[in-house]
C-alpha cells in the first residue's frame, strides 16, 4: 500500500461532513470509508444510502467492462428559464458539483459476461431530474440494445422530469416510453432497477416498464410527492406509503433486492431473460407488430400460445447451458 | 405533419392556424389570466363539446380490470362523417359533479378505461380523438396503490405504437404526465386558451420560488400557454376561441374545434399506417433540444476513484505515484453531495 501522505488542511473544518454520516434510519454514526466500503449501506440497520452513478456502475458491472457513450450531450435552456438562478447557472453549478455533464450515465458493459445496454441516473445531478439530454441518453440506451440486440439495465434515482425545461421535459416521457415499447416489440429484455427516490415523470415512464421491476429496499417509489397525496386525500397514508415495499405489495415491483445482492440478481436474470433470436422474428421484429398475418390481434394471441411450442424447434438457443427466455418459462426453475 | 407524411408542402395543409395566438409572447399577466381561463368552471367540457360537435355519441364505461372512473369519458361517435373513438378528462360543472368526477383528475381505472376503448378503436379500425383538460392525474393513496405511473406509462405506450389515426385536442388544462397520457397523437391540438405544463404553476412555484403566491411567474416561466407551446413545437395547431374566452360562446367553441378536427382527420385516414405510426415515433423523438460536443465529461478526471486506483495498482503490478490515493479525491466521486431528503 502506498504510504498515506499528512494532510496540511486543518482537521477540525473537515471533521464531521467529510468523515461520518449519521445515519437517517438508526441514528448511528458511520465512518465515510467504512460506509463505502459497505457500498454506502449502513451496517447496523440496512439503509441504503445514495449512490452516484459512477459509484453504481462500479458496484453493478464487470470491472472495466464499462464503456461511456454520449459523454458530451449537453443541457441547453429552451424556455430561457428563470428562477431564483438562471437554469444554465443551474446546469453549470451541478456539474462542477458533481463532475458529470447531466443527470444519466450510459454506455455498454457487462454483467457477469452477458453485455448490456445501461443508463444510469446520479440523484446528485439537479434531483436526478429527467431533461432533454436524460431522455435522449435512455433513448439512445433503448436503441443501442436493440440494435446490438443486448439486454437494457435503467437505474433511476430521479426526482421527476426537470421543470426548468418544461413541456420539452414531460415530452421526454413519450420520447423514452416510445423507444422503450419498440424494444418490447422487438423481444429484447429491458430490466429497470428503482432506487432511492423514483418519482414524478420519470417513474410515470420508463422506470415502471420494465419487464422486471426491482427496487432497493424503503426507496421512495411515487407519482405524486406524499405532501400533495396527503392534501388531497386528508391525513390518513398508509404505512410506508411509496416506499418500494408498498409498490411490491400492491404488485408493481417483482422484487426487493438488497444492495449487496443486486449484482447477482440480475445477473441471474439476464441468465434467463435473453433477446428474443432474431432469425425466427425477423418478421415481426421489422415493424415490430405483427402484421406479417392478416389477423393482427388474433395472430398476435396466436404467437403467445404457439411460442413456447414453436420455439424450442427452430430458434438456434444461443448457448445450451443457458435457457432461452421461452423455454425457461416452460421449466421454471422451482429450486 | 401531414405535409410532412405526404410529403406536401405547408400551405396544402387543411388547417386554420390563427395568426393572433401564434403572435408575440404574452407577458405575464396575459398568461396567468389565459391559465384563469384554462380553469374556469363554465368553460366547456369534454361530454358538452362532445354533444356539441359529433353527430352521435355512445358513452363506454368500466375498465374491465376494477371500476369505471368518473373523470375519464370513453365512447364512440361520429364527427362529419367520421366514425371515432373519443376519450377524455371530464370535468363537473358544480362541485357536486366535481366531487363525484374527482375534479377531472383521472384515478388508474381511467387510463386504462381509455386504453381499453382505444385498444378497441385499434381493433375496428377507428381513429381516435382524445379531448385533454385535466389539472393533473389523481394524486391519492389509492391512486398510487393502484398503480399511476403504470396505468400513465402504458398509456403513453399504447398511444406510441397505435395503428390508427390520433388527433390529441388539449381543451383546458394541459397537466402534466396525467395529460400526456392521452397527448401521444399524430397532431396535438389546443384551444387557445387551454395551457400545456410539466407541473402546475403552483407546484412549480413552491418547489423553484417556495411559494405558492409565485404561481403567475412560474406560469410566464414555463411558457404553458398554448401559442407559446406551438412555438416550441409542442402543440401543432393553435385554434382560435370567442373573444372573451371559450365559456362566452360554447357553441362557436365548439364550431371552430370541430372544423379543425375534420381537416385532421381528413388528411390523416389516408396516410398509410406503418407510415402514420413512424412518424408519431418520429415527431416525439425529436422533440427536446441537447448539444452534443466531442469533448468528454467536464473536468473531472476519469475514473482516479480509490477502488479504481487500488485496481489499477494490482493490474500494473506497481506503486501508485507519489501522490497516493487521498481519501477527500476518492470519496467526492462516490458519494453524491449533501442534498436534502426527499
Amino acid at each position: 500500500m502506498p504510504i498515506k501522505l499528512p494532510s496540511f488542511r486543518p482537521r477540525r473544518d473537515a471533521y464531521p461532513p467529510d468523515l461520518w454520516t449519521k445515519c437517517p434510519s438508526c441514528g448511528e454514526m458511520l465512518f465515510n470509508k467504512q460506509l463505502d466500503k459497505a457500498t454506502r449501506v449502513c451496517p447496523s440497520c440496512g439503509h441504503h444510502f445514495r449512490l452516484s452513478a459512477q459509484a453504481r456502475l462500479d458496484l453493478l458491472l464487470d470491472h472495466g467492462s464499462f464503456e461511456e457513450l454520449d459523454a458530451g450531450l449537453q443541457s441547453v435552456d429552451p424556455l430561457g428559464f428563470v428562477d431564483q438562478k438562471p437554469y444554465p447557472d443551474r446546469v453549470i453549478a451541478a456539474q462542477t458539483a458533481t463532475g458529470l455533464r447531466d443527470a444519466a450515465v450510459r454506455g455498454i458493459g457487462a454483467i457477469d459476461g452477458h453485455p448490456v445496454s445501461v443508463c444510469v441516473m446520479d440523484f446528485g445531478f439537479m434531483g436526478g431530474s429527467m431533461g432533454a439530454v436524460v431522455g435522449e441518453k435512455v433513448t439512445r440506451a433503448a436503441e443501442d440494445a436493440l440494435a446490438r440486440r443486448i439486454p437494457l439495465l435503467i437505474v433511476s434515482a430521479s426526482g421527476g422530469a426537470r421543470m426548468q425545461e418544461g413541456t420539452l421535459a414531460l415530452m421526454q416521457l413519450a420520447k423514452t416510453v416510445g423507444a422503450l415499447e419498440r424494444l418490447r416489440m422487438a423481444g429484447v429484455p429491458y430490466v429497470s432497477l428503482l432506487s432511492d427516490p423514483t418519482t414524478g415523470g420519470v417513474f410515470a415512464s420508463y422506470a415502471v416498464l420494465g419487464d422486471v421491476n426491482l427496487a432497493e429496499p424503503n426507496a421512495l417509489i411515487g407519482f405524486a410527492g406524499a405532501r400533495v397525496a396527503a392534501g388531497t386525500i386528508g391525513a390518513e397514508l398508509p404505512p410506508g406509503f411509496q416506499r418500494a415495499e408498498f409498490l411490491f405489495d400492491h404488485g408493481f415491483v417483482d422484487r426487493v433486492v438488497h444492495r449487496s445482492e443486486l449484482r447477482a440478481e440480475l445477473a441471474l436474470l439476464l441468465r434467463y431473460l435473453q433477446p428474443r433470436a432474431l432469425a425466427t422474428e425477423a418478421a415481426s421484429s421489422s415493424l415490430g407488430l405483427s402484421s406479417f398475418r392478416p389477423l393482427g390481434i388474433l395472430s398476435s394471441l396466436a404467437d403467445r400460445v404457439l411460442a413456447p411450442a414453436e420455439e424450442p424447434a427452430p430458434a438456434p438457443v444461443p448457448s445450451p447451458s443457458a435457457p432461452s427466455a421461452a423455454s425457461s418459462n416452460a421449466e421454471a426453475p422451482r429450486g | 405533419m401531414v405535409d410532412r407524411l405526404l410529403g406536401r408542402s405547408r400551405d396544402a395543409t387543411p388547417v386554420l392556424v390563427p395568426a393572433e395566438s401564434t403572435g408575440s409572447a404574452d407577458n405575464q399577466a396575459a398568461v396567468w389570466a389565459r391559465v384563469q381561463l384554462a380553469r374556469n368552471l363554465r368553460r366547456p367540457h369534454t361530454l358538452e363539446l362532445i354533444h356539441l360537435m359529433a353527430d352521435g355519441w355512445v358513452e363506454l364505461h368500466g375498465d374491465r380490470l376494477f371500476g369505471d372512473d368518473g373523470a375519464m369519458v370513453a365512447g364512440l361517435a361520429t364527427i362529419d362523417c367520421h366514425r371515432v373513438a373519443i376519450v377524455g378528462m371530464q370535468k363537473g360543472a358544480d362541485t357536486e359533479e366535481n366531487i363525484r368526477r374527482s375534479f377531472g383528475m383521472p384515478h388508474p381505472e381511467g387510463y386504462r378505461k381509455a386504453m381499453r376503448v382505444m385498444e378497441m378503436a385499434e381493433r375496428f379500425g377507428l381513429p381516435i380523438v382524445t379531448l385533454i383538460d385535466v389539472p393533473g392525474a389523481h394524486p391519492g393513496a389509492e391512486s398510487e396503490e393502484r398503480g399511476i405511473a403504470d396505468a400513465i406509462a402504458r398509456s403513453i405506450a399504447l398511444m406510441s405504437r397505435l395503428r390508427t389515426p390520433i388527433v390529441a385536442v388539449i381543451t383546458g388544462e394541459g397537466g402534466s404526465g396525467g395529460a400526456l397520457a392521452l397527448a401521444v397523437a399524430d397532431v396535438v391540438i389546443a384551444l387557445e386558451n387551454a395551457t400545456y405544463s410539466v407541473i402546475t404553476p403552483e407546484g412549480c412555484a413552491s418547489i423553484l420560488w417556495r411559494t405558492p403566491e409565485e404561481a403567475p411567474t412560474a406560469a410566464r416561466a414555463m411558457r404553458m400557454s398554448a401559442g407559446e407551446q406551438q412555438r416550441l413545437g409542442v402543440v401543432d395547431v393553435v385554434v382560435p376561441e370567442p373573444a372573451g374566452g371559450a365559456h362566452t360562446d360554447h357553441a362557436e367553441t365548439a364550431r371552430h374545434l370541430r372544423t379543425t378536427i375534420v381537416g385532421w382527420l381528413d388528411a390523416l385516414v389516408p396516410v398509410p399506417t406503418d407510415q402514420l405510426v413512424e412518424a408519431r415515433y418520429r415527431r416525439f423523438r425529436a422533440l427536446g433540444p441537447y448539444t452534443e460536443t466531442a469533448a468528454p465529461a467536464v473536468p473531472a478526471p476519469e475514473r482516479t476513484g480509490l477502488a479504481d486506483r487500488l485496481r489499477n495498482l494490482l493490474d500494473m503490478n506497481r506503486w501508485a505515484t507519489p501522490t497516493g490515493p487521498q481519501p477527500g479525491q476518492g470519496r467526492q466521486r462516490d458519494e453524491p453531495p449533501a442534498r436534502d431528503e426527499v
